[in-house]
């Protein structure tokens, strides 16, 4: 197994800068926008924005809600393992307003579709986007594209990719792996 | 550590300590699932299940029924009162002929002890015990469980009284299983004749004073008497059971500590608590009920993706 370094904790910092004022200049003051990330780890992105906007951008108030996937998957039973869910936190009401779903890795497209379907059981939303910070492109399965893309990156199905971050693993970076 | 060791739920004998904490870890997340405007989830859209009831039940049945329609099962409602065991065929039988039709779990009561783990023996769909004669009753046990552990934060640690008719209550039975497996201690209550001779080798101990039962308790479970079960008489009157162990407001409050009071129903207003005591703040029997769906959405959840 092999890992290179994809981007450092300084990169991951500027493209979550220029992600922030790309919500920023379609959203403005986020009086009707919400931002949703995807768990177990857009809610880290999600987070991060959240402060990004709030405290350099002087944005007064932004929803951020956390959405699990798991019991909309559509690999149930086609793994050796049972799905094992995590906590969905969305406080707020979706109906009517515009929602950016954020994960870390946009890959196949299957946990969007599963996120696009769970987040119906929290309302209409008047429109939804996607935020990924890594976009593997080449490697989807559904018609599904971000909104905004903090990386592309071409890799391989045998390789993975890994974000870590300072709040959970310790350190901020991103590794592209070979198993 | 994220699948059920079991792949049929018979009784909590035969769970682990992880197992009931996965379960209710699941549960969590589908107590908020059912608390949503739309409460309903798309993981089970490939699964078909069976309720097959040889026996009466109205909580239950619809508890599961619901929690199966929460997870976008297919349910198919079996009562035996309307169908061909009345002509005589045999219980392998009837079974085999509704997974004829592809069906891949059954959640079957049935009044004798241990036709659950009969039928697993027989038959290649996941079983759900959902109440077999005076043997157990798993999912009761769980969700009274996972009340306690709402309520009070943990079930380890806890002191926990059942009281009423022990000897024919599959929910005592389970009840015991699961608090000793999390770690808490129990005591049974009741009249001499309805307690087991050989109870203490469960490692539950026996009061037969109500108020010395509930002074030592954090949480009392109140029990029915099982008349359909009664087959000659355990005790004189109902008035004086009610006497000696029927709770009300009185006792309650006259008490060293406020403590929880739960019973599985269906409730003998009067008899084993009073209306007044059912439907104080100490009361976490509806909590129970609202559990009941989220736990059984946990177990059909892990039991179904077990199967192949």
């Amino acid at each position: 197994m092999s890992q290179k370094v994809l981007l450092s904790s300084k990169e991951i910092n500027i493209i979550l800068h220029r992600l922030a004022c790309q919500l920023l200049e379609n959203h403005l003051d986020f009086s009707n926008t919400v931002l949703i990330g995807i768990q177990p780890r857009g809610t880290f992105v999600a987070e991060r924005l959240r402060k990004i906007l709030q405290e350099e951008y002087g944005v007064k108030h932004i929803d951020v809600g956390f959405l699990d996937i798991t019991f909309y998957r559509d690999d149930f039973r086609r793994g050796e393992k049972t799905l094992e869910a995590t906590q969905t936190k969305i406080d707020f009401l979706v109906e009517d307003q515009k929602v950016v779903l954020i994960d870390d890795v946009l890959y196949t497209g299957r946990s969007i579709r599963a996120a696009l379907t769970a987040i119906q059981s929290f309302g209409r939303p008047s429109e939804i986007e996607l935020l990924t910070l890594i976009d593997r492109r080449f490697s989807r399965h559904l018609p599904i594209q971000p909104n905004y893309r903090g990386r592309q990156v071409d890799a391989i199905n045998e390789e993975k990719v890994k974000v870590m971050w300072v709040e959970n693993d310790g350190k901020d970076v991103i590794y592209l792996i070979n198993k | 550590m994220s699948e059920l060791s079991v792949n049929h739920l018979l009784g909590i004998k035969y769970l682990d300590e992880k197992d009931i904490q996965l379960i209710f870890e699941t549960a969590d997340h589908f107590k908020e699932v059912i608390n949503r405007s739309i409460k309903k989830v798309p993981s089970l859209r490939d699964i078909t299940i069976a309720n097959i009831f040889f026996e009466n039940s109205t909580r239950t049945k619809l508890s599961f029924e619901l929690a199966e329609k929460r997870l976008s099962a297919d349910v198919i409602n079996f009562s035996a009162g309307q169908s061909s065991v009345r002509k005589g065929e045999t219980l392998i039988d009837t079974v085999n002929n509704i997974l004829s039709m592809k069906v891949d779990m059954v959640v079957m009561r049935h009044p004798n002890p241990g036709a659950g783990i009969f039928l697993s023996k027989h038959v290649s769909a996941s079983i759900v015990n959902a109440g077999d004669g005076a043997h157990e009753h798993p999912t009761q046990a769980l969700l009274d469980s996972f009340s306690i552990r709402e309520k009070l934060g943990d079930v380890a640690g806890k002191k926990v009284v059942i009281v009423g008719d022990i000897m024919h209550s599959r929910v005592a039975l389970s009840n015991i299983f699961a608090l000793k497996l999390q770690g808490a201690q129990v005591k049974v209550c009741g009249p001499k004749t309805l307690i087991p001779k050989h109870i203490d080798s469960l490692g539950v101990a026996v009061e037969t004073n109500l108020r010395k039962a509930l002074n030592w308790c954090d949480v009392a479970n109140m029990l029915r008497i099982q008349n359909e079960r009664l087959d000659i008489s355990y005790f004189p009157t109902t008035r004086e059971y009610t006497q000696q162990f029927g709770v009300n407001k009185a006792l309650l409050d006259s008490l060293d500590k406020e403590i929880v009071i739960m019973h599985p129903g269906p409730i003998n207003r009067g008899v084993e608590i009073t209306s007044d005591v059912a439907d104080s703040k100490q009361s976490i029997i509806l909590n129970q009920v609202e559990n009941g769906v989220a736990i059984r959405m946990a177990v059909i959840y892990l039991l179904a993706s077990k199967i192949k």
